[in-house]
């Protein structure tokens, strides 16, 4: 019964959405350019965040799950920290940090890099709030499987880059599929830390959730319930196709 | 265990009688105002729960367009006031606040930059010049419209790096020395100590109009009124000039 009510809260907000969506006006949001290019911005940083939660996540993950060293749980504790944390609390450690005046500010701004304001600058706040999720993910899956089957792959004379990607690597797989889709579902969302790091101008940094926030404020819910619509495809479509992958079917 | 209890028991009566002397029976009045009046209105709240025995006085800042939009969402708020004219007339049409919206202040623009003026900007002009990192409030904050309308009156053509959800916002960008200038009201440069204002052309600035009515959802009718008539009353009209705005 009590997971009736939990299953409801979910379901009922989803249905109202696609209810209560001004269809008939799809053709005309979808058309113009700001909506066009919140999408592929979007799409863009989401893409290439979660591709920098793999590259840096798995070996991340790897020290964690398969290494020991004083301070290890401190490591552990910092790289999960911005799964807790509020996006906006984020943003602002994020801008304290490669802003102008932040940490790395005067070396950045002599390297004539700049990342607050710019599409980079998305990329980086949704990796910093995804990361941890592939990382997590990937501990756990790396801790959890049998390391006799590397050490009899090491007795047959493979070395560590091919034993990791002949014997690692596919047996970790479904996990670093679920791991991927998550990442990429939290980047893909990520709207405060945004915000606040990488600011608000379309076509540059505003993503859909940025786009569909200012169109509620800005007297046109109907765009914003329409935006969100948007949001939701891509969200599902991954969700069904990977859903083998990630065991979430029978 | 007793001990507890006691402890426990006096516990909860003193923060009964915390909150500045708020109690149960205090009837609430929540006002919906535009970031740029936070200061002001928080002094003049004070002294209306002072002068009022037994109205609490709650403020919720934001953007006006995000006010209007929360009113017209179903939030509880008794009165409105907003930046600007379009705002207001959201809300009318919309029937979310009755009777006649009154003026109770007005502002003018200026440009902000961090505490020394490190890219020397000198007026609306300078804004448009490559290298200049300006941040403006978003279209449809009254803000960020009456930036827009001055940088058009003064032929300017900029492109921000960022449309922010309120003129506060564009401020912290400042403050924070992420922007190297912005454009937000006189009031809000009052008493900061990060940032300077530098001067907009007289001929091309505009003048913000402050709006406040009574909601249509107001619980307390006649305090959300009395509120209102006290905002263009001699005390809190001085509260606002001493903040920066000009008078009604």
């Amino acid at each position: 019964m009590l997971a009736a009510v939990a299953a409801l809260l979910f379901f009922v907000p989803i249905v109202a959405l696609l209810v209560d969506a001004p269809w008939s006006s799809i053709g005309a949001v979808v058309g113009e350019t700001s909506t066009g290019d919140a999408i592929r911005i979007s799409m863009l940083t989401s893409l290439a965040a979660t591709a920098l939660s793999i590259v840096g996540g798995i070996p991340l993950a790897w020290v964690l799950g398969r290494t020991d060293f004083p301070g290890i749980s401190i490591v552990r504790a910092v790289v999960t920290l911005p799964m807790v944390l509020p996006p906006v609390v984020g943003g602002v450690a994020l801008l304290l940090a490669f802003g102008r005046r932040g940490m790395f500010g005067p070396s950045l701004d002599a390297a004539g890099i700049r990342i607050p304001f710019t599409t980079a600058g998305v990329v980086v706040a949704q990796t910093f709030v995804a990361m941890p999720f592939l990382v997590v993910t990937m501990e756990a899956a790396l801790r959890s499987f049998d390391a006799r089957y590397e050490e009899a792959a090491a007795t047959l004379g493979a070395g560590r880059w091919m034993i990791f990607r002949r014997v690692t690597l596919p047996l970790v797989a479904p996990s670093l599929v679920a791991g991927a889709v998550l990442t990429w579902a939290r980047a893909l969302g990520e709207f405060g830390a945004t915000v606040t790091f990488a600011g608000n101008l379309p076509g540059r940094t505003q993503t859909l959730p940025l786009a569909a926030f200012f169109a509620l404020e800005s007297g046109a819910p109907e765009r914003a319930v329409l935006l969100s619509v948007i949001l939701l495809v891509p969200a599902v479509l991954v969700l069904l196709a990977t859903r083998r992958t990630t065991g979430l079917a029978r | 265990m007793r001990r507890l209890s006691l402890a426990i028991a006096a516990f909860v009566a003193l923060a009964g009688c915390g909150g500045g002397g708020a109690s149960a029976a205090d009837r609430k009045l929540v006002v919906f105002a535009a970031t740029s009046l936070t200061d002001s209105f928080e002094r003049i709240g004070r002294d209306f729960e002072a002068s009022h025995e037994g109205i609490d006085v709650e403020f919720q800042f934001a953007g006006s367009q995000q006010l209007v939009a929360q009113l017209d969402q179903g939030a509880a708020a008794d009165v409105l006031v907003t930046a600007d004219e379009v705002t207001m007339t959201r809300a009318v049409d919309g029937r979310l606040v009755t009777g006649e919206p009154v003026e109770i202040a007005r502002n003018l623009l200026t440009i902000v930059v961090p505490r020394g003026n490190p890219m020397t900007i000198t007026g609306l002009a300078d804004l448009a010049l490559s290298g200049v990192e300006v941040v403006l409030a978003a279209p449809e904050v009254p803000a960020g419209r009456y930036s827009r309308l001055a940088l058009a009156r003064a032929g300017v053509s900029l492109r921000p790096v960022s449309e922010e959800p309120s003129v506060k916002a564009v401020l912290s960008k400042v403050e924070l020395g992420e922007a190297d200038a912005g454009v937000v009201y006189v009031s809000d440069v009052k008493g900061r100590s990060a940032v300077e204002p530098v001067g907009i052309d007289p001929a091309h600035n505009v003048e913000a109009t402050y709006l406040a009515a009574t909601t249509a959802a107001a619980a307390s009718g006649d305090a959300a009124s009395t509120f209102l008539g006290v905002l263009t009353e001699e005390d809190a009209q001085r509260h606002l000039t001493d903040a920066g705005f000009l008078a009604a």
